[in-house]
């Protein structure tokens, strides 16, 4: 009885907080979510339909406009350049992430140097990493592309990130089921994969979410790195600038049911991990009650 | 990961502070050691007006979002019961931001608008005869999309700090008579300071650093000092950018030195 989870202690009566709170709290989703769907609806205007209210009919035809090359730009090309180098970073972003938490946990020469690093390129202003990795290249006579510079650049925002959300996921990991593992004859391999890993997943599916993610939407390190193709937002940025017509709003939900698809997919398959553990007793909670 | 952050962090840095240097004579830049870009830089009176606009913008999101943040926080850990609501509203919180930036901001657009929803609803409703025209493209509008893009960054270092505080303090609290308020003020918000802390190095850094929110919401009313340094890199002046980059990168650092000074993030994550 005591070591049930907090939240289902009391279920008393809710306070009238509850109610303001609430209420605090629909305003601001509706808040979020309200502009949104204003340009999901207005990306099926009628064909001779405006950038705002009213609706002129609903079609899909600027959809259609999208994939008309000469009218909005190399859509289908930058949309393919996004994910592939989406997918990079979220690979590398995972491997370096997960190897640097571990990293952390012990005090090595340089720690502090690193997380600093780590810091410092995570609240730099983008265009700042943008115009020295551009600059950089330039002084080296290199080319930027978007599979060498303007993965670089995203590199310096979701690393930080990574390395974050695994301090905070590792903050919360109980290092008794490493030791159990090296009792039980386990070698540090093995405990990596088979104890740490498993235990660690949910919240290394959430790195390689923002991974994701972050590099799909990154607009002001790519800017200045991503060379002559561009990636999907530098052509929204386009578009916003010479395109007057619905179609930047039919790309705009294009691009977002593609992070609602990351999204649902990771967020999926961190339930189905939750699912699968709620059956068994459950072992992560550190900060059990107070004995 | 310490090599990528070199490679692609510390060196294009000092990059930069090294371009600051160059000499540039309005048509090409040229190795050398002047102080010339930092002496333009200072000598102009539009630095400090950009500066202060931009710290303007900062002072009023991060007051914002600090408290709508603090607020929805503290609604999902202590008023939400079971764990699968919590998650849940969590995540509806936090999916927009996984969404394009660009594209949530321009959402503003036809919402805000002239015509848009907002003044549609007011006309229709009888409040205003007219549209109310400082809506868009304004200072008003760089706000309410600032708020909207980043108060995530405030809620879920926020969230992640509460959620580990222990129930029994607050029991123990609410056991020996304290009132809503003073357990809020006494116990959540000193256990929350990290969250805090993160939150407010992340919003007031993306604020400092943005150009596209300000450049594309006032329209081209206001301006911030990355759009400053953007319009110079457009045209290819790159020293002068590099300077202006380099003084922006030192009050930003100093800025998160304060705030790190007065929490310290990393003890309270490395825990």
């Amino acid at each position: 009885m005591a070591g049930a989870v907090p939240a289902q202690k009391q279920l008393g009566k809710r306070p009238a907080s509850f109610y303001l709170l609430a209420a605090f709290f629909a305003l601001f989703v509706a808040f979020l979510y309200g502009p949104m769907s204003a340009i999901y609806i207005l990306s099926f205007q009628g064909p001779s339909g405006g950038l705002t209210f009213p609706m002129r009919g609903v079609s899909l035809h600027w959809f259609y406009a999208l994939f008309e090359q000469q009218r909005t730009g190399d859509f289908a090309g930058a949309f393919s350049r996004s994910i592939l180098l989406a997918l990079i970073v979220l690979t590398l972003t995972v491997a370096l992430s997960v190897l640097a938490g571990m990293a952390f946990r012990r005090r090595f020469s340089g720690a502090t140097f690193v997380f600093y690093l780590a810091i410092a390129s995570l609240i730099m202003p983008g265009i700042l990493v943008g115009l020295g990795i551009g600059l950089t290249f330039q002084l080296f006579g290199i080319q930027t592309t978007w599979f060498t510079s303007a993965l670089g650049a995203q590199l310096t925002w979701t690393l930080p990130f990574g390395l974050l959300i695994m301090f905070a996921v590792l903050s919360r990991f109980n290092r008794a089921f490493e030791e159990a593992g090296r009792d039980l004859g386990a070698s540090n391999w093995q405990i990596f994969w088979m104890v740490v890993v498993p235990i660690l997943l949910p919240g290394i599916i959430g790195v390689a979410l923002f991974g994701f993610t972050l590099s799909y939407d990154e607009f002001p390190r790519t800017l200045l790195t991503a060379g002559a193709q561009n990636t999907l937002p530098m052509e929204i940025w386009g578009m916003t600038t010479n395109v007057t017509s619905p179609a930047l709003y039919a790309l705009g939900t294009v691009t977002t049911l593609v992070s609602f698809a990351a999204i649902a997919l990771s967020l999926g398959s961190i339930a189905l991990i939750q699912r699968r553990r709620a059956r068994r007793p459950a072992p992560m909670e550190k900060s059990g009650p107070v004995a | 990961m310490a090599l990528v952050l070199m490679l692609f962090f510390g060196i294009p840095l000092l990059v930069v502070v090294a371009f600051s240097f160059f000499d540039y004579d309005g048509i090409s830049s040229n190795p050398a050691f002047v102080w010339d870009n930092y002496a333009e830089l200072f000598s102009s009176h539009v630095t400090l007006s950009l500066y202060l606009k931009t710290l303007y913008f900062a002072a009023i999101v991060w007051a914002i979002t600090l408290v709508v943040g603090f607020t929805v926080a503290y609604f999902l850990v202590f008023h939400v019961r079971s764990i699968l609501w919590q998650m849940g509203l969590f995540l509806l919180c936090t999916v927009p931001f996984w969404t394009s930036n660009i594209i949530r901001m321009i959402s503003w657009i036809p919402f805000l608008g002239r015509n848009g929803i907002f003044n549609q609803a007011l006309v229709g409703a009888g409040i205003i005869d007219e549209p109310l025209e400082f809506l868009l493209f304004s200072d008003f509008a760089v706000i309410i999309a600032y708020v909207h893009l980043f108060t995530l960054f405030m809620i879920v270092p926020i969230f992640n700090s509460m959620a580990r505080i222990d129930r029994a303090l607050i029991e123990a609290a609410r056991d020996g008579g304290s009132s809503g308020w003073r357990i809020i003020w006494d116990i959540v918000v000193p256990l929350s300071k990290t969250g805090i802390a993160l939150g407010s190095i992340f919003v007031i850094t993306l604020v400092m650093g943005d150009f596209f929110v300000v450049k594309v919401m006032s329209g081209s009313h206001s301006a911030s000092v990355a759009l400053a340094m953007s319009n110079q890199i457009a045209m290819v002046q790159y020293p002068p950018a590099a300077a202006s980059a380099v003084i922006l990168l030192v009050i930003v650092s100093l800025m998160v030195a304060a705030i790190l000074r007065i929490v310290d993030v990393r003890k309270e994550l490395a825990r």
